[in-house]
């Protein structure tokens, strides 16, 4: 959004609207189950998921389902950065690495990584691991792409000068690449911490005994599904919740260049 | 005795001979400007001075601190105009010093209010001075200037030629500009070296004496540009007062 368009919704109420649009989907839910429209073990009523949702409070059941899938979103995406930047910056710089690799890297970040569940399982169990596997599986090879991709891209001019003002070895790295793909890496960042908290969800289903994902399978088993509408309001915003806190990396000023020009 | 020296210098690359027995001197504080058609070799004459580019043969000779700008987007985007500026001043290694300088370049290319500016909220002539300053900041000895004006619209252009001047004024330096502008090798330079096609070899050279800055239509500066021209074969006349 340009600073224009958003000079102009401001003083009108902007930040009122989506409370407007969120009143109108309530309304609309709770006149649904009023009126009876589908059977309430189908529908349940806004008032029905209010009551479950304090109740998951209440027992402490939330908050520990939301740790559980919170640290497992964390250990695999911090482990995928943290591997997939120094091989993308590697992929980046080396042709031949490229070539050899770069269609394994294509392939694995086109395979869904719920296709690795089973093996998942097996070699995991049930519990953090799998899903920290999963996740991991998820967000490494995109971080991966990007890393490469930004590194490839980085204007030969920047090298120049680096050398002309003294740049050399690790300071190449860290004052000259690192900085001029930041604002890559860090889009990717936002879209791969989105997936995670996708793959999560997916993967507390079937290999989890905690987490929100498996909060919703359970009460799904139990026929509970005012649990599983909580669980599904729950698992929104704590994803929206995640983007807002990536979004604030775009803001730091030695990365703006990236998106203003 | 000379700042810049090529001697019988060589350079292909692959079956591309760039220059064959090439020769140019270049004395203290003296500004050079190169001119000729596109692909003779005139930003890998530059390649040269800096060292980043080897001579197949002869020899090149660069004495002191060489600094180059390149034709644009030489800024790194990520620092600030003063945290560009200061790459100049790596070596310095007092910190006192290095400010206090930082702020001569600063005022010298009236950006004091910019500092803080990142370079793409700059206009394309602010960040051409930014280029200079980083370029002139230390203590340069020589400064290579590849085609530095050339992404900015034609007025700008103009009001560029006149700050490096003062700024030349202020810091004199030993230059070497590589253009495709005619004119503004005339308005700046005190000799203009017209190169062939490749290999290059020097087909003329002009001297132009009165002192910078100097008008574009300044007789001494029109009088370079017909003969610049001419030896380009883009000009039917030669006017004579221009001395070669």
């Amino acid at each position: 959004m340009n600073a224009r368009t958003e000079e102009r919704l401001r003083p009108a109420g902007a930040r009122l609207l989506p409370l407007v649009t969120l009143a109108a989907a309530l309304a609309l839910w709770g006149a649904l189950s009023a009126l009876g429209v589908f059977p309430e073990s189908a529908f349940p009523s806004p008032g029905a998921v209010a009551r479950g949702f304090a109740e998951e409070v209440g027992k402490g059941r939330l908050a520990n389902d939301l740790v559980a899938s919170l640290f497992r979103v964390t250990a695999g995406f911090a482990l995928a950065v943290a591997l997939g930047l120094p091989a993308g910056l590697w992929l980046g710089h080396s042709a031949r690495a490229r070539a050899a690799l770069l269609p394994a890297v294509n392939f694995f970040r086109s395979l869904s990584p719920l296709a690795w569940i089973p093996f998942a399982i097996l070699w995991f169990g049930i519990g953090d691991l799998p899903a920290v596997f999963l996740i991991f599986m998820a967000s490494f090879f995109p971080v991966v792409l990007a890393a490469a991709a930004g590194v490839a891209s980085v204007p030969a001019v920047y090298y120049r000068v680096a050398g002309d003002y003294g740049f050399r070895g690790a300071e190449l790295l860290t004052r000259v690449t690192l900085p001029a793909i930041a604002p890559q890496v860090i889009t990717a960042l936002r879209v791969t911490a989105g997936l995670a908290w996708l793959v999560v969800v997916a993967a507390e289903m079937i290999a989890g005994r905690d987490g929100l994902g498996f909060a919703i399978w359970d009460a799904r088993n139990g026929l509970r599904m005012d649990l599983v509408v909580s669980g599904m309001i729950v698992i929104g915003l704590i994803g929206v919740a995640l983007d807002r806190l990536l979004v604030r990396l775009m803001r730091i000023p030695s990365v703006r260049w990236g998106y203003e020009r | 005795m000379s700042v810049v020296r090529l001697e019988n210098v060589s350079l292909a690359f692959g079956a591309v001979e760039v220059f064959r027995d090439f020769s140019l001197d270049i004395a203290p504080r003296e500004f050079v400007a190169v001119v000729g058609p596109s692909g003779c070799g005139k930003t890998t004459l530059l390649g040269l001075c800096s060292g980043f580019l080897k001579p197949t043969g002869g020899r090149v000779e660069v004495a002191g601190r060489v600094r180059t700008v390149y034709q644009e987007g030489g800024l790194f985007p990520w620092l600030t105009v003063a945290q560009n500026i200061a790459l100049g001043l790596r070596h310095v290694r007092q910190e006192s010093e290095r400010e206090a300088r930082l702020q001569e370049m600063l005022s010298l290319i009236r950006l004091e209010a910019f500092a803080g500016h990142y370079p793409h909220q700059l206009s394309g002539g602010m960040r051409q001075r930014v280029e200079l300053a980083r370029a002139l900041a230390g203590d340069t000895d020589v400064l290579l200037l590849d085609e530095p004006f050339s992404s900015v619209d034609y007025l700008t252009r103009l009001r560029l030629r006149g700050e490096l001047a003062r700024m030349l004024a202020e810091l004199p330096r030993t230059v070497v500009l590589v253009t495709h502008d005619i004119e503004e090798a005339a308005q700046l330079a005190d000799r203009v070296v017209v190169l062939s096609e490749r290999p290059a070899v020097i087909r003329r050279q002009l001297r132009v004496e009165s002192p910078r800055p100097r008008d574009l239509t300044h007789p001494e500066v029109v009088a370079a540009v017909r003969a610049t021209l001419a030896e380009m074969g883009l000009e039917r006349e030669e006017v004579m007062s221009a001395r070669g």
